[in-house]
């Protein structure tokens, strides 16, 4: 090993990420060798140097604090209205209560919840807009002409974002009909792969938590803000899925 | 056919307890990020607290794996949408990592003898990288990731995980051995 090789190596080496067999090459010609020596031990003061306890900021107390307080504020929101519908079971018999659990227990066992079925409705008309040539009614990559077409074709206006600056570009849009309403329907790219983003004014059940699914080789997630619910879906890998629907949430503002 | 999330389906407060156990004991690892990444402590909080709320709701796409990666991903993603938003200019745009490559391989390049420096200076030293070479900096040092996790976590090859970082240790010996000199920058 010479030092043009070992030079490279030195970094690895000091962040364990080198093989055994190189370390044994790499250890012979440090040992031979004061400039690769000097950079070797140079390396390790560097690391030093960063790992000083007093360089790590730590989150202030407040912060913390905040962030949980706006964590249980958001969930006990949610429980009451699950304690009402409590109260008015105990209301009534034991026995009735009983035996609608039971009931609602078998229906929702035995049957697709709303929720899947909807994930349903979802990837079927995914795969239409892909087969037909039916995907977009309105094409364009300015978020400020595809907001407007919607106007008057639907009784909400969408939010509508272009994310080219995160490598998925705006494509266009259309009316589409999910779970018994008109919908508006954007479409996205990244790299080969089509993403339609469904979006809907969001109903009090509506307002749980994102949740993600895979169907029939696509990938699922919807989520609710700012009083929309958002459903989106394409063959793109979920991590992937996921960045967009960050990025897409991250440029409406935060309800 | 279908995998749904398992945590879509328990309850809120079943869901709060869960991620106050797993997620919120990383909450100085994000902060640590945020702050390296933002510059100051304001903005590294409201990036903080804007990626938490972010993270809680879409805890449900968790996977069990590594808590702290997963939330430091959100964290970087919340803080270059916060960073396009609110500092465009700061958007490093496409590093030319190749010609990196090229200047890197110089082997006479750190003829001093590096000391062990002062929390202060190493401290400026960082700030004054470029926003992508803190980021791995405080990635692989601070919080020890690995070469692959890192990759992952930033959603680059792994390539150019190893550019950056050979990129960011030479910037920061360079600055380091000049404290030193005699009529250096101290």
């Amino acid at each position: 090993m010479n030092c043009q090789q070992a030079r490279p190596l030195i970094d690895f080496y000091a962040d364990g990420e080198l093989d055994a067999a190189r370390i044994l090459e790499l250890e012979k010609h440090i040992h031979d060798c004061p400039a690769c020596a000097l950079a070797w031990r140079n390396a390790q003061t560097l690391k030093k140097s960063l790992k000083q306890d007093s360089l790590f900021f730590t989150a202030p107390t407040e912060l913390r604090r905040a962030i949980k307080a706006e964590l249980r504020s958001q969930v006990e929101t949610k429980s009451r209205w699950n304690f009402s519908n409590w109260n008015w079971l105990t209301t009534a018999t034991t026995s009735v209560a009983t035996a609608c659990l039971v009931l609602v227990l078998t229906l929702s066992l035995t049957r697709p919840s709303a929720e899947q079925r909807l994930t349903q409705e979802i990837v079927s008309s995914n795969i239409r807009s892909l087969m037909a040539d039916h995907m977009l009614d309105v094409v364009s990559t300015d978020q400020h002409t595809v907001k407007p077409w919607f106007n008057g074709k639907l009784d909400f206006s969408p939010p509508v974002k272009d994310l080219a600056a995160q490598q998925f570009p705006l494509i266009g849009g259309r009316l589409d009909y999910i779970g018994g309403r008109s919908v508006a329907a954007l479409v996205f790219h990244r790299n080969k792969h089509v993403i339609n983003l469904f979006i809907w004014p969001a109903s009090e059940k509506d307002t749980k938590p994102a949740a993600s699914a895979s169907i029939q080789g696509y990938n699922v997630i919807h989520w609710t803000n700012a009083g929309m619910t958002f459903w989106v879906v394409s063959d793109l890998n979920e991590k992937e899925l996921m960045e967009f629907v960050q990025d897409y949430d991250s440029a409406i503002p935060l309800l | 056919m279908t995998a749904w999330t398992k945590n879509s389906s328990v309850d809120d407060r079943e869901r709060l307890k869960a991620f106050e156990q797993m997620v919120l004991p990383h909450l100085d690892a994000a902060y640590n990020l945020a702050r390296w990444l933002a510059g100051n402590d304001h903005d590294a909080q409201d990036v903080t607290q804007e990626a938490s709320l972010r993270a809680f709701k879409f805890f449900g796409s968790f996977r069990g794996e590594n808590a702290r990666a997963w939330l430091l991903t959100i964290v970087r993603n919340t803080f270059y949408n916060w960073l396009q938003k609110n500092r465009p200019a700061e958007m490093a745009g496409e590093l030319d990592d190749e010609a990196l490559m090229v200047e890197d391989v110089s082997v006479n390049a750190e003829a001093v003898n590096l000391r062990v420096a002062d929390a202060q200076t190493v401290q400026r030293a960082i700030a004054e990288l470029p926003v992508e070479f803190r980021e791995i900096v405080v990635l692989r040092e601070m919080e020890g990731f690995s070469y692959k996790e890192i990759a992952d976590l930033s959603d680059v090859p792994i390539g150019t995980v190893m550019s950056r970082l050979a990129r960011a240790r030479k910037l920061l010996q360079k600055s380091l051995a000049g404290e030193f000199q005699p009529g250096g920058a101290k």
